[in-house]
């Protein structure tokens, strides 16, 4: 009797979340919305757990084990149901997925708090909770591929979160869109799949694959679909050429830089790889593939995150860079390496970002490192939970990252697939990780404070003392002069703001103040409409062109230097715990190298040796130890001893430039000119996207496609054709003149035509 | 005996009186008139049909025709009648209300 884990309830706890304060949430207080949001997560990782547990008695014969909840699509032979699969892989996301996704719910009740549009955050979060959990539990391609779009929906949904915000609406539009490039990629890799195997399900195409031969000699068919599902990867996991949505989905909230773009979604790519190890394993060429595509953006986002001032900037392109380490593993034969990482990034990486959301929580809104510094003793809890994270990050021995990105590059260099270059560029790119994360670290808590409260009006361009210094001053508000009217029926109506204005060339200043007996409605309305940045903007409605209204508040302005304040502890508790698994996730998959028994390893070994077989000898997998001799073992300390080598470098000379001799970074900089703005300006990359692909498609969308086929093509077919029959029918209608004798006569006619015919008929 | 074409061309002459009258005639009684007259011509046909071929069936249609053109009668001068006392005319190019 085979045991019923009811699977089906793991992803549709969160959609019954989702659809909780999604319908009924706006009418709901904050405590109910977010009691909705965690209870039904909490759920569902309940029921994780108790699977997993049942997991280990389960017999291995009955490993992968699979639950078919309903028929979904049946078309002649061809079938896909609504059925989850359990084997160690999908065992093991689903642990992360819930456990780190449960934690940055909690983190998020404490930063969302002040936030408008509470229960659609939450609605949004159990969204791409159980999307995510399809796509980890499918056991289809197609349903995976179900929850592959519906993480990418929820993606788009949260970055566009702040959508007010004109740079957050196309970040989110921008993310959508590079994904469909790989997604396109992805479905033709699944037509493939239909067209020479008639199937999706993983229990059956894999062994179908396993039976074909490697394809050593030349590219073949099971190179395409791996080149395809390639592909798709690199728009979900943000490699290279494909990256470009990553860092600009940083305007989406932190904790969903934590938990999407960080810890659990963007890490589908590698997963998709890892389940469709068979087929890779089977086209070196297209695995080979894999591995360059990783080690070429682990090094160039590295690159580029070494430069990035943004602190949630410098994550991002630290979380494609680690990205592309997971890549590397995976197109090294080295699966179960990549998913270890991936679970260890989740721990640090998911914390990393809610530090660093703390610390943008802390300053009201700063997310500019170089107006941060000396928060060690401000905010002691996100200090040393970060200090946690960046130790695990840069690879300093004995915290989780160290064995897990030490068994990549390890992996890297002794696999029968790996080589020199992949190591010495990932040993490279480990320093770099380094220097950046320690760079952050010192940047952010070290030295003297260089945040300042007139930070604001800095950015504004305008410097206002007598603004600032008035006392009953609550509110500036910097609006082009034609859109006044538009600011005052918007906002001072409601908070009952007396308003005065001043203007100064093309823009007006209005000066507001709030009678004390209209005061709650004041900090109603703050509540309600700005964000973290304490900053609130609206386009006006007849805009045309980039003009913004910016209001900022000035209370909160005048708390920001004084008031650095730690974030409240259901904030910190989820950091708290995070950093314990940064610290410790490690040990479950220590290298035997280092002494250990590489335990994760051992676990996995079971889903991706189905295709040990086909490789040659000297698999990575299974019993590898008992058959390495001393060489193998001696030359593998060395190269441990090399990574900590290059961490500790990093380390410093992140201390030798960010905190010893500060002056040297900008010295540097200077130095080194032009290469340096390439660098802090992403190399251009966006730039370059526009002018080669963007724009030709605009302009060729509009000259072609727009003026050629839609208006002289389409249009005008239509419109003749409603042309012609208007003037045909304005011919006619004079038939019906409305006299019996001329219809009689028609009659007449049509009958003598019908019998003429009909006689000449019968001559012939 | 006479020969089948003559009653065809008699009823084809009466046809084309029953068609002109109808066209050309403006009172809803003539016009009606030339209904009848189209149904007899055609009647006529048909006996002179089932005479030539000595099939019965000629004469039965004749007798369908008669009992359908009563029938039309009944009804037709019923609506001639109403038609006159709403509008006190039977002139028929003055009952256009369905003229655009």
């Amino acid at each position: 009797m085979m045991p019923n884990f009811h699977l089906w309830l793991i992803p549709l706890l969160p959609l019954a979340g989702a659809v909780v304060n999604g319908l009924l949430g706006r009418n709901f207080s904050k405590r109910l919305v977010a009691f909705f949001g965690l209870f039904f997560l909490a759920a569902s990782l309940g029921l994780v757990w108790w699977v997993a547990f049942r997991f280990w008695s389960l017999p291995q014969a009955a490993i992968p084990h699979t639950e078919v909840l309903a028929p979904w699509i049946v078309a002649g032979n061809f079938s896909a149901h609504f059925a989850f699969y359990l084997d160690q892989l999908s065992l093991v996301m689903m642990l992360v997925v819930t456990n780190v996704g449960f934690l940055i719910h909690v983190y998020s009740v404490g930063y969302m708090w002040e936030e408008g549009g509470f229960y659609r955050y939450f609605s949004y979060l159990n969204l791409f909770m159980f999307f995510m959990l399809t796509l980890v539990l499918a056991n289809n391609y197609l349903l995976m591929f179900i929850g592959w779009e519906g993480v990418g929906l929820a993606s788009y949904l949260l970055i566009g979160f702040f959508f007010v915000r004109d740079s957050a609406a196309s970040a989110g539009k921008k993310a959508f869109i590079v994904n469909r490039i790989g997604d396109f990629g992805f479905l033709i890799a699944l037509f493939l799949l239909i067209q020479h195997f008639g199937t999706l399900d993983f229990d059956k195409v894999f062994p179908a694959i396993a039976g074909q031969p490697v394809e050593t000699a030349g590219a073949g068919l099971l190179t395409a679909i791996g080149l395809l599902l390639l592909t798709g990867a690199c728009g979900k996991s943000a490699q290279i050429p494909l990256y470009v949505w990553l860092p600009d989905a940083m305007e989406g909230p932190t904790p969903v830089s934590s938990l999407i773009h960080a810890a659990t979604m963007v890490t589908a790519g590698v997963y998709m790889v890892a389940r469709s190890n068979v087929i890779f394993d089977h086209a070196p060429d297209a695995l080979m593939a894999v591995a360059i595509v990783g080690v070429i953006t682990a090094l160039f986002a590295a690159i580029i995150g070494m430069a990035q001032n943004d602190i949630k900037k410098v994550l991002a392109y630290s979380t494609v860079s680690q990205l592309g380490y997971m890549f590397l593993a995976c197109g090294v034969g080295a699966f179960s390496a990549g998913i270890f990482h991936l679970m260890t990034h989740a721990f640090f990486k998911g914390l990393l970002f809610l530090a660093a959301g703390s610390v943008i929580h802390a300053l009201g809104g700063e997310q500019d490192m170089r107006h941060m510094g000396g928060l060690r003793k401000e905010i002691p809890w996100t200090f040393w939970t970060m200090t946690a994270a960046t130790v695990a990050i840069a690879g300093i021995p004995f915290f989780s990252g160290f064995f897990s990105k030490d068994e990549i590059l390890w992996k890297s260099l002794s696999s029968p697939y790996g080589s020199r270059a992949y190591w010495a560029i990932g040993v490279f790119t480990a320093l770099l990780t380094s220097f950046y994360m320690f760079r952050l670290w010192f940047m952010t808590f070290f030295g003297e404070y260089r945040g300042s409260g007139s930070h604001g009006y800095e950015h504004a361009g305008h410097a206002h003392p007598t603004l600032a210094s008035a006392k009953d001053v609550l509110a500036e508000i910097v609006v082009p002069a034609e859109f006044v009217s538009i600011v005052m029926s918007n906002m001072i109506e409601r908070s009952g703001m007396v308003v005065s204005f001043e203007e100064r060339g093309a823009r007006t200043f209005l000066q507001a103040s709030v009678p004390a007996a209209n005061m709650a409605h004041y900090e109603e309305w703050l509540r309600e409409h700005t964000n973290a940045r304490g900053t609130w903007s609206e386009r006006a409605p007849e805009e045309e062109g980039k003009a913004e209204v910016l209001v900022r508040p000035l209370a909160m302005q005048h708390e920001r230097p004084g008031h650095i304040h730690e974030s409240p502890r259901v904030m910190l508790v989820p950091m708290v715990i995070l950093a314990i698994l940064a610290v410790i996730g490690g040990y479950i998959g220590v290298p035997e190298a280092l002494g250990g028994h590489n335990r994760f390893d051992h676990f996995l070994a079971p889903v991706f040796r189905t295709a040990a077989g086909a490789l040659p000898a000297g698999t990575p997998g299974a019993g590898e130890a008992a058959a390495e001799g001393t060489a193998a073992s001696r030359s593998e300390t060395i190269a441990t001893g090399v990574s900590i080598i290059m961490a500790f470098l990093g380390l410093f000379f992140a201390w030798l430039l960010y905190y010893r001799k500060r002056d040297l970074p900008d010295r540097i900089a200077a130095g080194l000119g032009w290469l340096y703005n390439t660098v802090r300006d992403k190399f251009y990359v966006d730039e370059i996207y526009q002018a080669v692909i963007v724009t030709p498609l605009v302009k060729g969308s509009a000259l072609v496609l727009w003026r050629g086929v839609e208006v002289a093509g389409i249009d005008a077919t239509a419109d003749d054709s409603a042309a012609t029959a208007r003037s045909l029918s304005d011919k006619f209608r004079h038939m019906q003149s409305g006299n019996v004798r001329s219809y009689a006569a028609w009659v007449a006619v049509g009958a003598a035509a019908a019998i003429a015919y009909m006689i000449w008929m019968g001559v012939r | 005996m006479v020969p089948l074409h003559y009653y065809l061309v008699l009823s084809a002459i009466l046809f084309a009186c029953g068609v002109t009258g109808f066209l050309i005639k403006r009172n809803i009684i003539t016009i009606f008139m030339s209904i009848e007259l189209m149904l007899n011509a055609v009647n006529l046909s048909f006996v002179a049909f089932a005479a030539r071929w000595h099939v019965l069936s000629g004469q039965v249609f004749v007798f369908f025709v008669m009992v359908v053109a009563a029938a039309e009668t009944a009804v037709g001068l019923a609506i001639i009648i109403a038609v006159y006392r709403t509008r006190e005319t039977l002139n028929v190019d003055q009952a256009n209300l369905l003229k655009l």
